[in-house]
């Protein structure tokens, strides 16, 4: 039963990390990569690791796509705040 | 089951690799390399786990009552992660700075200027 | 050139990827049965009376990598405030606060006492219970951010001030290396976990000096997730170019 568990698991972070690569777009690479901090979370708690899924599930989940989200928006508005004037 | 999990470790490594090699834009990067970073920890964790085996934690259940999985590798992943997590943030100031030096993200673009 | 670039690439990966998967052939098998680090780690952690073994190996077996893990997280967040400082060929334009939907302002005033309880919760019982200093401290710091969604970012600025974040995360970095200095002022070796007694197993005071450090660890690794956060959204929400520079 554990094992079933883990192998899907391992299976869904896989391709979620294929995903989260293959999504290039920023913005919604952020939201891929907070969907599989999720799944890693998941993983960690079924190999028997709570405190690290916690972790994994505070930083890969809010904290990381946050960020990244927060760097597109900045680079983005330059960018329009660039072609404003000309 | 016997090497399923490492053989995941490296797939995550190498994808993030090869999105790191051909990103257009350098926040993509960043990202990709969040997902490199993710491989360290599924590789550390099932190294540490134990068939059958409970978390190392004392507070609910009699202490050598259940064999438990390696605490050491899971105190190593914790440090990873918070790591991890400081690296990307970093990266990404340097993102933003270059992108206010030199008006692109895009790392070919960038080499142009270079000249 | 784009062309030799992925080629490059290819073969290389191919080259790694087939190393790789040869020596995880050699690592000893998913879910053994032999884990002598482990047993030890466990061992110890008894014999000081903390529940959590993960806690004791970060703040008592492993303390010292912890204090490295700590200067890095320090370093990177001084990195970013010098990297994402207001420039002087920058101005400070505040946003124009945006209407938030009712829902949305309910929910997240909701939660976030909700969250910012249980980030503490998790950094109190860090020795006891899975948790600790580091998830707690981000799970508090984020919470805060909540107030971003449910009002606006002059609400999160009023709330937050930077400077009082700043100092707690100096201070807590220096707290951390005082707890350290203090059992070799007592005659015994730099983070040893000796000055206090062990307690009770299972209760709040118990472990010796990682729940102290545990608790150094989650006002340094809170305030250092504000002081991030709080840089990145100032820049992407009030710090705009000079027009024509």
């Amino acid at each position: 039963m554990a094992d079933a568990l883990i192998v899907v698991a391992l299976l869904l972070v896989a391709a979620s990390a294929t995903a989260a690569v293959a999504q290039r777009d920023p913005a919604r690479q952020a939201l891929v990569l907070s969907f599989m901090g999720v799944l890693l979370a998941a993983l960690f708690t079924v190999l028997q690791a709570p405190d690290v899924g916690l972790s994994q599930l505070a930083v890969g989940s809010a904290l990381t796509p946050l960020l990244i989200m927060l760097s597109v928006r900045k680079v983005r508005r330059r960018g329009r705040a660039r072609k404003e004037p000309e | 089951m016997h090497v399923l999990p490492y053989l995941v470790a490296v797939h995550l490594f190498l994808t993030g690799c090869y999105g790191l090699a051909t990103s257009r834009n350098l926040i993509h990067a960043v990202g990709c390399l969040a997902v490199c970073q993710s491989a360290t920890y599924v590789l550390l964790l099932a190294v540490g786990y134990r068939d059958g085996g409970t978390a190392p934690v004392f507070s609910d259940i009699r202490p050598g009552s259940r064999p438990v999985v390696d605490p050491v590798v899971q105190a190593l992943t914790l440090t990873d992660i918070v790591v991890g997590a400081t690296v990307t943030a970093l990266l990404l100031a340097l993102v933003l700075q270059i992108a206010k030096r030199h008006g692109t993200v895009d790392p070919d673009e960038l080499r142009e200027l270079r000249g | 050139m784009n062309r030799l670039r992925l080629w490059l690439l290819a073969v290389g990966g191919a080259g790694l990827a087939a190393l790789l998967v040869a020596a995880c052939l050699d690592l000893p098998g998913f879910g053994g049965d032999r884990h002598p680090y482990g047993d030890r780690a466990v061992h110890a952690s008894l014999l000081r009376h903390t529940a959590n073994t993960v806690a004791s190996v970060n703040f008592d077996q492993r303390a010292y990598d912890t204090l490295g893990e700590m200067s890095i997280l320090f370093a990177a967040v001084l990195g970013c405030v010098v990297l994402l400082r207001q420039a002087r060929d920058e101005h400070r334009a505040p946003p124009e606060p945006a209407g938030v939907a009712r829902p949305v302002r309910r929910y997240a005033l909701l939660v976030l006492p909700v969250a910012l309880v249980t980030g503490l919760y998790v950094i109190a019982h860090g020795q006891l219970s899975p948790g600790g200093g580091f998830q707690g401290g981000v799970v508090a710091a984020t919470a805060l951010h909540l107030l971003y969604l449910g009002a606006d970012y002059g609400a999160l600025e009023r709330v937050r001030p930077l400077g009082v974040y700043e100092t707690t995360d100096a201070l807590a970095t220096g707290a951390y290396l005082v707890l350290g200095l203090a059992p070799v002022l007592a005659g015994t070796a730099f983070l040893a976990n000796t000055l206090l007694p062990y307690g009770t197993f299972n209760t709040l005071s118990s472990g010796g000096t990682v729940p102290l450090l545990n608790a150094a660890i989650g006002m340094e690794v809170a305030s250092a997730a504000v002081v991030l956060l709080a840089h990145f959204l100032d820049q992407a929400v009030e710090i705009e170019e000079e027009h024509g520079s």
